[in-house]
């Protein structure tokens, strides 16, 4: 299991890198839906089953298939290279990841020990436990969440609608 | 299943640095969406694997309602890509540097 967890880590960034990296779009979403799929694995081996599916249903299924239409709709192509950025652009950004990666990388590992605990096994991923703090705890959350969906749903259609001149 | 949370903090922090370079270093728009749903799902793993370590359901729900704000963000997004498109015929975002339509 442990070695699986880390198996599945290594997939997961390699999968992202050639997200990043990749020159042709349709390759770039294939490549995230693998991402996808070997995070709802990592999610699975952290045993939030329901979050797992979640990730498959709603990531890998709905907004990837959305992702591949708008690719097709538009009819991108590949690009001729990846872009070339101005130099103080460049040395800018990497700066600015090095200090992030660097920074976090501290605060966790020089952390106090605190996290170096390995997690144990436990009952918490269960799906009733989770509708329960659903619709218990988190019951307001989770309407503002579908009113959320319904804004969303009118903006689309408001944005995606040919204007008539 | 023996792994340190540090492990899996440590695995969104590269994810999400991932997410950021593609972010910066790219000038496709749909790309640019790519990387920041890569940066949601670093922030839900890093959620999930602090769920996990105070045994506590709180960040799976928070997981869920990223997710929900990710499908919206997307739907929207992507329209307004489409939108884009028809007016200009280009996603660059070097040559989208006008505000007014």
């Amino acid at each position: 299991m442990t070695f699986l967890f880390y198996f599945v880590a290594c997939l997961t960034i390699i999968s992202a890198l050639f997200v990043v990296l990749n020159r042709n779009p349709v390759y770039s979403a294939v490549m995230l839906v693998l991402c996808f799929f070997s995070i709802a694995t990592l999610y699975l081996l952290l045993e939030a089953y329901f979050v797992a599916v979640l990730e498959i249903i709603i990531y890998a299924g709905a907004i990837m298939v959305l992702f591949l239409f708008v690719i097709m709709l538009l009819d991108l192509g590949r690009e001729a290279a990846l872009p070339k950025l101005k130099k103080l652009d460049k040395a800018l950004s990497l700066f600015l990841v090095v200090i992030i990666f660097l920074g976090i990388l501290t605060l966790t590992i020089w952390s106090g020990g605190d996290l170096h605990q390995t997690l144990n096994p436990s009952s918490v991923g269960d799906i009733k436990a989770v509708g329960k703090a659903l619709f218990t705890d988190y019951l307001l959350p989770f309407e503002v969440a579908s009113l959320l969906l319904l804004v969303a749903l009118i903006g689309t259609v408001y944005l995606a609608k040919r204007r008539v001149k | 299943m023996i792994v340190p949370v540090e492990h899996v903090v440590i695995l969104s922090l590269l994810l999400f640095l991932i997410g950021i370079m593609g972010v910066l270093f790219r000038r496709n728009a749909i790309i640019i969406f790519m990387s920041i749903e890569l940066m949601l799902n670093a922030v839900n793993l890093c959620l999930i694997g602090f769920s996990r370590y105070h045994q506590s359901v709180d960040g799976q729900v928070f997981v869920f309602l990223v997710m929900t704000l990710a499908a919206a963000e997307v739907s929207v997004g992507l329209a307004i890509i489409v939108a884009l498109y028809r007016n200009r015929q280009t996603i660059n975002i070097d040559e989208i540097n006008l505000m007014r339509g």
